[in-house]
């Protein structure tokens, strides 16, 4: 693969960072204990029987901690798969159509994009009182894909008026080949780059909602971690340990997210990688105010044309 | 004058889809609201047929009438500004409650989202234009920011600076027993000091997203050859930097605005319940608890319209600005 980002550390360092969580989340619930078994110790700090303390009633907060892992990133997943299909059903196919079917879906999800999502979901998720982590998946897909079907849209339409395209229609190529084998391989960044963004504002919106009290009932997330802390007041009775964890997990797994997203856009935007004014200058023979040296500009410059 | 009345049409049209969505859901979901409403009420006593009658009424589901009826009826009293009443502030209407906490809305969430998008483009004009500068490696940190869940940052700060160190207040939107609400200089102040956290927690946990898209679109414009050719003109660079380069890199920045406002009230509502604060989101998930469906109803109406509003206001505006895409419509 010609466009397999290059191993940079802030790749390296995001990859890590999901790895380790994505391992957790795996291995996790295998190796502690119950999570909703309950203790007569209460509320207590990080000892040696529990690790991350205990909850309020007593529960081993690591092991919540892990199966909280496992929950948010299953969200994460089949939110970002939901979302990916959705816009890209949307984004490309309508783009790549055209006329009557383009403006149609184009109306449409501009039209799902200036709707407020998230009081959409709470005004959803609170006419269902038994809700499954399926549906609350489900509707925050619903209400996240517009977005990117935009931005996929306008990269597809570009992309179907590049000669290629039209070669590959005049050579009498089916139209869902030039599809699937001429268009869809050049929208691969841009769909992994997307998918990335809709799983981090999947977890998010999950652990927003499930703060409110309107998540998946009976589920173990990061969201409904912080929300029964919250609602014992964690952190006003100093039991940080139940607290931190969780939310802290979230930003870390979002920052190492945008990370490699942070990579995946500089094959995007090659203007973005090493392109930059201090370079441009240092063509110029007489610039001996152009400071530190920048390496691996002029490989970048070649790769722009791509 | 065409890109207007396009303009137009289409937030016609997505008005006409939030109506409708929110005439449907409410009739297409499994669950009754009459229903819920009687069944919460037999836990406490009987149940007479009048009674579901009347809750029936109250709540504007006349099952007899066919769902085109009821749907006319609906937009009848969507123009009449008739909203229904409130469950569980009753007997006040659904628009009374809604005028009570929009205002609060729209001062805290409109203000801190002006001040967050000013503040972001600024630092992104500048961050693009000195690539490696100490702000422009803010912006990794920044970025994390964002990842961090808002209503954590939110209440960790508000535990520092609300009950460690005791300099802002811990909820509400003012002072209720030494002031009075009006347009006197104490309740003003009282205002501000109870704003001043939640809103910079919004501002903070936003800019890091304005800044990176300033500033990566800065970075894209200074490689046009206009700008270097701007240069070879001698021109200043602060005048390249303001007047060349950031003017067209600004509206992407500006386009995102519209679409963000919509995410910006989605923020409201959970800043809103962290905080206390009495505006039109934490008045929501009120009506959310209470199974108040009028009034979830109206505010769901109210939130989009505003939404929709400040687009098309947003849209008009870039018009402006944009010359271009008022010649390509």
């Amino acid at each position: 693969m010609r466009n397999l980002p290059p191993l940079t550390p802030k790749l390296l360092v995001g990859l890590t960072i999901v790895g380790a969580f994505v391992l957790w989340g795996i291995v996790g619930p295998f190796v502690v204990a119950d999570p909703s078994g309950i203790d007569n110790i209460g509320l207590s700090a990080p000892s040696a029987d529990h690790l991350l303390g205990t909850t309020q009633t007593g529960q081993d907060v690591l092991a919540q901690f892990a199966h909280a892992t496992r929950g948010s990133l299953i969200i994460g997943l089949v939110v970002g798969v939901l979302t990916l299909l959705l816009s890209a059903f949307f984004g490309v196919v309508g783009a790549y159509v055209g006329g009557w079917v383009d403006e149609g879906f184009s109306l449409f999800s501009n039209v799902m994009l200036v709707i407020p999502g998230l009081p959409l979901v709470i005004i959803i998720s609170s006419y269902v009182t038994d809700k499954s982590v399926w549906l609350v998946a489900g509707v925050l897909a619903i209400t996240s894909w517009a977005g990117s079907a935009r931005v996929l849209r306008g990269f597809t339409l570009s992309v179907r008026s590049r000669d290629y395209v039209l070669a590959a229609r005049v050579a009498g190529e089916r139209p869902w080949r030039v599809l699937l084998v001429e268009i869809l391989p050049n929208l691969v960044p841009l769909l992994a780059s997307q998918a990335v963004f809709g799983i981090i504002f999947a977890i998010l919106g999950e652990a927003g909602l499930s703060f409110l009290g309107l998540g998946a009932t009976g589920s173990f997330t990061w969201g409904t971690m912080l929300y029964y802390a919250q609602n014992s007041l964690a952190l006003m009775r100093g039991a940080w340990w139940w607290f931190i964890p969780p939310g802290l997990s979230i930003a870390l797994f979002g920052a190492a997210l945008a990370l490699i997203n942070f990579s995946i856009d500089e094959i995007i935007n090659p203007r973005l990688r090493d392109h930059t004014r201090a370079v441009t200058k240092r063509w110029q023979v007489t610039g001996p105010s152009s400071g530190t040296a920048v390496e691996g500009a002029a490989p970048a410059e070649k790769e722009a044309t791509a | 004058m065409r890109f207007v009345l396009q303009k137009l049409g289409f937030y016609a049209v997505a008005l006409w889809a939030a109506v409708t969505l929110d005439f449907l859901i409410p009739r297409l979901m499994p669950g009754n609201p009459v229903d819920q409403l009687v069944s919460k009420l037999a836990q406490k006593g009987q149940v007479t047929p009048e009674t579901r009658r009347a809750i029936e009424l109250l709540l504007g589901a006349d099952l007899d009438q066919p769902l085109w009826q009821q749907y006319l009826g609906f937009w009848g009293q969507i123009a009449r500004g008739d909203l229904g009443r409130s469950v569980a502030y009753f007997p006040a209407s659904v628009s009374d409650m809604i005028g009570q906490t929009l205002p609060w809305t729209l001062g805290l969430i409109g203000l801190s989202t002006i001040i967050s998008f000013l503040l972001g483009v600024g630092l992104g004009t500048f961050a693009g234009w000195k690539r490696g500068s100490w702000v422009d490696n803010l912006i990794p940190s920044l970025t994390m920011l964002q990842s961090v869940p808002y209503f954590w940052l939110a209440l960790i700060l508000l535990y520092v600076f609300g009950l460690i160190l005791g300099v802002s207040p811990l909820n509400g939107g003012y002072d209720p027993w030494n002031t009075f609400p009006g347009w006197n200089w104490a309740f003003i102040q009282s205002v501000i000091y109870y704003g001043t956290l939640p809103a910079i927690t919004i501002v903070v946990s936003s800019v890091g997203g304005w800044m990176l898209g300033m500033r990566n679109m800065m970075v894209s414009t200074l490689s046009e050859d206009y700008i270097l050719t701007a240069e070879a003109k001698g021109i200043h660079p602060r005048r390249i930097m303001r007047a060349y380069a950031a003017r067209n890199a600004v509206l992407p920045s500006v386009a995102g605005f519209a679409i963000s406002l919509g995410f910006v009230v989605a923020g409201s509502i959970v800043a809103e319940v962290v905080f206390s604060y009495p505006g039109i989101g934490n008045m929501l998930l009120q009506a959310v608890n209470s199974n108040d469906y009028a009034l979830m109803q109206g505010i769901f109406l109210v939130i989009t319209l505003s939404v929709l509003g400040a687009n098309l206001l947003v849209d008009l505006l870039y018009g402006v600005i944009d010359p271009r895409t008022r010649a390509r419509s």
